[in-house]
């Protein structure tokens, strides 16, 4: 069974880079003020788990987290 | 006495690790070198110029004390000669600390998300092309003095709702306080005077006659308690919002182009392969950042095992940073399809840049605007490349040759 991957933004250490929108704008959602959190209940749809690595790896305040559930 | 308005003499550096300077013309040249040698010192380097000055060479550095609103304060933002009284609503929010810091971050927020920055699109691709249209014909141009400059400094003025034609005028404001400021705090003040002037006659304007732009908007913001914004604390956002606005991304697009000129590999590529710009340009503000920002020392502390002494002034150098080998592999190579780039060009922590995802979308119009209609071109080596000194690093003079002059 492959893993099931789910996205989670920490919300203190958001900053709104807004890179995570950019590079995965299924998995992510941004507020009024452009801070991000993840869409939905942050649960990666098959097909998509490389952009919830890149969006990842890409974060310049580290403030998100991939699960592999 | 000693008269403010004469520049400081900065004596030549013999020693980078132990005396270094920013300003000094090697720097200003080619720093690159210099920051490896620095960083392969210490993650913490020391200069008694500047009344103390330490620097991060690091990332790693670079982020504790970004992320360090206790020992480390932005009250200071440039590190200079001098260190007059602080003015209090300088540059809201980027001169505060918290707590005063996040309401004011917050007001400004809501116009420079990515969603406001699709409306503002078709604007920033007009100017442009109407750029472009005012010298393609001559085959040859400065592109930093032509094209570069004039992108962001048209666009905030569009933002706030002040003429585009007035451009050459805030230019030179910029030019006062963030270069000439360094060494001459007459110039400094007498810019901030200028456009605190030039403000208040907008503000008086639309006390009458409100308007959609962002003067209004800050005119009208509330805060908590239901009240108006002190009349400082208005000016100082609106000029933060100027100056923040107009050198950095002329200095990002420059140095992009500057880049793609004398690289045909990646010019290619960028053209054939338009998809990939938006990737290439945070790769390019990873190898090029613009914008150095510094810290005050208010209480003794330690950065990466290196202590650091209350009183001091900090180079915060997000451009170093982004050249840390071990977070960016062959940090020295541009890749322009790195996909792993958690760069630190707009800063980190509170302070992350408000302007960033204008920044964003000016540098990619910008080079997918030029990139189809001038695809090719290069260096003119009868021209030089000039690059500006201080707070804000990006090519000032960059002739090219095009079409027939090549
Ligand atoms: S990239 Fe990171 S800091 Fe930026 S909006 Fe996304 S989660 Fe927030």
């Amino acid at each position: 069974m492959t893993e099931r991957l789910r996205v989670h933004v920490d919300p203190d250490k958001c900053q709104g880079h807004a890179r995570c929108k950019a590079l995965a704008p299924e998995l992510f959602e941004l507020d009024e003020y452009g801070n991000a959190h993840e869409a939905g209940d942050g649960i990666v749809p098959p097909g998509l788990e490389d952009k919830a690595w890149l969006a990842k790896s890409n974060c310049p305040e580290i403030a998100i987290e991939v699960i592999e559930e | 006495m000693s008269d403010v308005s004469q520049p400081a003499a900065h004596p030549p550096v013999t020693d980078w690790v132990h005396d270094f300077d920013h300003t000094a013309p090697q720097w200003t040249e080619d720093p690159f070198p210099i920051w490896d040698e620095l960083r392969a010192a210490s993650p913490v380097v020391h200069t008694e110029r500047f009344l103390g000055c330490y620097m991060p060479t690091t990332y790693e550095a670079v982020r504790e004390i970004a992320n360090d609103t206790e020992h480390f304060s932005s009250r200071r933002i440039i590190v200079r000669d001098v260190r007059p009284e602080v003015t209090r609503n300088a540059a809201p929010p980027i001169t505060s600390d918290p707590p005063v810091h996040k309401p004011a971050k917050q007001l400004l927020l809501p116009p420079f998300t990515p969603d406001a920055m699709k409306k503002l699109e078709p604007r920033m691709r007009a100017i442009c092309n109407e750029l472009i249209d005012g010298f393609i014909a001559e085959g040859k141009v400065d592109a930093a003095a032509r094209y570069a400059k004039y992108i962001p400094v048209r666009a905030i003025a569009h933002m706030l709702g002040i003429p585009e034609s007035d451009s050459d005028l805030f230019i030179n404001w910029i030019h006062m306080i963030l270069e000439l400021g360094i060494k001459d705090e007459s110039k400094l003040l007498q810019a901030v005077q200028e456009m605190s002037a030039y403000f208040r006659a907008h503000i008086e304007e639309r006390t009458s006659k409100p308007t959609g732009d962002l003067i209004s908007y800050l005119m009208n913001a509330r805060d908590k308690e239901g009240q108006p914004l002190e009349e400082s604390h208005v000016l100082g956002s609106l000029r933060l919002l100027l100056i923040a606005g107009i050198d950095t991304t002329w200095s990002a697009i420059g140095s992009s182009l500057w880049h793609l000129a004398r690289t045909p590999a990646d010019r290619e590529r960028l053209i054939a392969e338009p998809g990939l710009i938006p990737i290439a340009v945070e790769e390019l503000l990873r190898a090029y950042s613009p914008v150095t920002m510094a810290r005050e020392v208010v209480k003794e502390t330690t950065i990466s095992g290196c202590p650091v002494k209350a009183g001091n002034m900090v180079l915060l150098s997000f451009p170093a940073a982004n050249r840390d080998p071990k977070v960016f592999p062959d940090a020295d190579k541009v890749v322009i399809d790195r996909r792993e780039n958690r760069h630190a060009a707009f800063g980190l922590g509170i302070h992350r840049c408000v302007g960033s995802n204008l920044a964003r979308m000016e540098m990619q119009v910008a080079l997918e605007e030029w990139l189809k209609r001038i695809p090719d071109f290069r260096l003119d080596p009868a021209g030089p490349v000039t690059w500006s000194q201080g707070t804000v690093r990006g090519p000032r003079q960059l002739p090219f040759l095009f079409g027939k002059a090549m």
